[in-house]
């Protein structure tokens, strides 16, 4: 069971060996398949899609589907709006959860306490409890189908600033009272010792923040109602609503959707897994 | 990695002026920190909560000026009635829609003993772990709304992939998504492919890594079996994981099945995957009564604080905020 060095897996495949090994490598196959299926209708010419029995490899290759796909709707604003909206979310909300987490761990005054439980609170509340009074303070402030209305209630987070502040106090006192003695103010302390020193835990912020806005579906199909303001998530919906027997061009937009945050996860694999379990460990 | 050591909390503040200066002093350093995040906590967060409240004793369209109806609303929604004998909701659908969601909760074991049996396999040795790693994790990177259109079209009936597959194995597969008996399982499955190798098998994966190896060496050399092995060291040793996971996922089904519905069923047929968050939005969005979907946001709230009291009260061990 427990693992050991990389070298002594190649070491002595016995037959139990090679049918456990075969046994994982087909199950992961029968996971991945969906997606190749996935991929390889998008690429089937018109019609191809239905022939039984079915093939995996498209023949011919259908590449026009994906041209078909942005001539169809214009997934390049939807594309535009989602990356917009979600690094805008991503970086305010670490820098705004970090200043107040730095707030909450590392400087006194009066009440904080008390504000830090409030804070505590409202992460019991599910989000929908907010969902429609924030549609409320959306419409009161004029800023239905706007970029504002999509980014600017996903700048703040209870969540990310209770994350924050847990990974702050871990962090000695003692490299706080050497950045005083050299002269360094809070801004200094803050920017220059406890940010370098928490990268683990903005990381994973920043990751969760990331894909959380990325995948969002609910606000921006409630909050915007132009074409032009959708993001790829309710773009892809609508898409499912005009389309909906066109199967090619609806898994070439599902393909769009998906293929940067899929890119995004391959090279950041690493992340992704510590920051899971730096989260879960102690919830 | 959280349970960090705590400072002392903030003096009590004594009603002297050195005190009091030094306390305007320690605000005036503070403030600037907290201000972005305390104003937007206080306007889309703090706000919307009370304004929630507000909102769920009132009869509103947005269009008319709402009006106040006290408990009226959650009185339609979860009041009955007895009626010769015979048990009258006042809000039939609620209930069912209750009932749908804690059906589609039923994928939660399942889903765990998946990751859990993911999680063991990969514990293991073969050649190119670390690729079937990503391989397992790689459907929970994808984007909801996308998985289910594709699994709307795995499990269209005449052209789809799986009936095709079960068409092999000599089984005539359902409409899937178009029948009552079989939308909810269908739904389950799309969910099961999309969250098995995610979250919830890392955090096993990462359980399994801290049981130290001289456990099983020990029960080998006294001759357990493999079974007994997982029975008596594994399992009991991964039981707070397998509590976080529990209480989580509970948490997040009970607010969950709406990408779902809205993209692969649109709740039908006949209502039999509208989940509790389907009918909000519908409430709210569709038919614009937002009173009615405020209030029933509250009963689902009063789901998620029952499952994170009794957290508290079973586990208050794993779960420390301060």
């Amino acid at each position: 069971m427990p693992s050991s060095s990389d070298k002594s897996r190649w070491r002595g495949l016995t037959p139990g060996r090679i049918v456990f090994t075969l046994f994982v490598w087909g199950l992961g196959f029968t996971m991945l398949f969906p997606l190749l299926w996935m991929i390889s209708t998008s690429l089937k010419a018109p019609g191809k899609e239905y022939i039984m029995p079915p093939s995996l490899i498209p023949d011919p290759v259908h590449w026009r589907n994906y041209l078909e796909v942005f001539r169809a709707m214009p997934f390049g604003r939807f594309l535009f709006n989602t990356c917009l909206v979600t690094v805008a979310v991503t970086f305010g909300q670490a820098l705004t959860c970090s200043m107040a987490a730095f707030a909450f761990s590392r400087l006194k005054f009066p009440g904080r306490d008390k504000i830090f439980l409030l804070y505590l609170t409202t992460l019991m509340i599910p989000g929908v409890v907010t969902l429609i009074p924030l549609f409320v303070i959306m419409q009161y402030f004029g800023w239905i189908d706007t970029y504002q209305a999509l980014i600017i209630p996903g700048l703040f987070s209870a969540y990310g600033t209770f994350l924050l502040r847990q990974f702050f106090l871990g962090i000695p006192l003692a490299l706080e009272d050497s950045a005083h003695i050299d002269g360094c103010g809070p801004w200094g302390v803050y920017w220059n010792v406890i940010l370098p020193l928490s990268k683990p835990a903005l990381v994973t912020l920043i990751i969760f923040t990331f894909m959380g806005a990325w995948r969002d579906f609910l606000w921006p199909l409630v909050i915007t109602n132009s074409l032009e303001m959708r993001t790829l998530t309710v773009g892809l919906s609508i898409f499912r609503g005009a389309y909906v027997s066109d199967w090619n061009l609806m898994m070439a937009g599902s393909c769009l959707v998906m293929a940067p945050l899929v890119f995004v996860f391959l090279f950041n694999q690493r992340f992704f897994v510590e920051g899971i379990q730096l989260t879960g460990i102690k919830g | 990695m959280l349970k960090a050591e705590e400072r002392k909390p903030a003096t009590t503040m004594k009603r002297n002026g050195a005190r009091r200066g030094r306390g305007l002093r320690q605000l005036a350093t503070a403030f600037p920190f907290l201000a972005p995040n305390l104003i937007g906590f206080f306007l889309f967060t703090f706000f919307p909560v009370l304004a929630s409240i507000a909102l769920s004793v009132t009869k509103w369209d947005l269009l008319t000026p709402p009006e106040f109806v006290g408990l009226e609303n959650y009185a339609n929604l979860i009041g009955f009635s007895f009626d010769q004998g015979r048990l009258q909701f006042n809000d039939p659908d609620f209930w069912k829609y209750v009932w749908n969601t804690i059906f589609l909760m039923g994928a939660i074991p399942l889903a765990m003993a998946g990751s859990l049996f993911l999680a063991i396999l990969l514990n293991g040795k073969f050649p190119g772990r670390s690729i079937l790693r990503s391989i397992y994790f790689l459907p929970s990177m994808c984007v909801p709304v996308a998985v289910y259109m594709l699994w709307r079209w795995l499990l269209n009936p005449g052209t789809g992939l799986l009936n095709w597959v079960l068409s092999y194995v000599g089984i005539e597969g359902p409409d899937w998504l178009g029948s009552t008996t079989w939308s909810k399982p269908a739904l389950m499955l799309a969910g099961l492919w999309a969250s098995v190798g995610g979250y919830n098998m890392i955090l096993y994966l990462a359980g399994l890594q801290g049981i130290p190896g001289e456990l099983y060496e020990a029960a080998k050399l006294d001759g357990a079996a493999p079974w007994h092995r997982f029975r008596y060291i594994t399992w009991p040793l991964l039981a707070p994981t397998t509590f976080f996971i529990t209480v989580t996922s509970i948490i997040a089904g009970l607010q969950g099945g709406f990408d779902a519905a809205y993209i692969m069923t649109n709740g039908g047929p006949a209502g039999s995957t509208t989940t509790i968050m389907f009918y909000i939005y519908n409430s709210a969005f569709q038919w614009m009564k937002m009173g009615y979907a405020a209030a029933m946001a509250w009963v689902l709230f009063t789901m998620v604080f029952a499952i994170t009291l009794l957290n508290w009260r079973v586990g208050g061990r794993h779960a420390q905020f301060f």
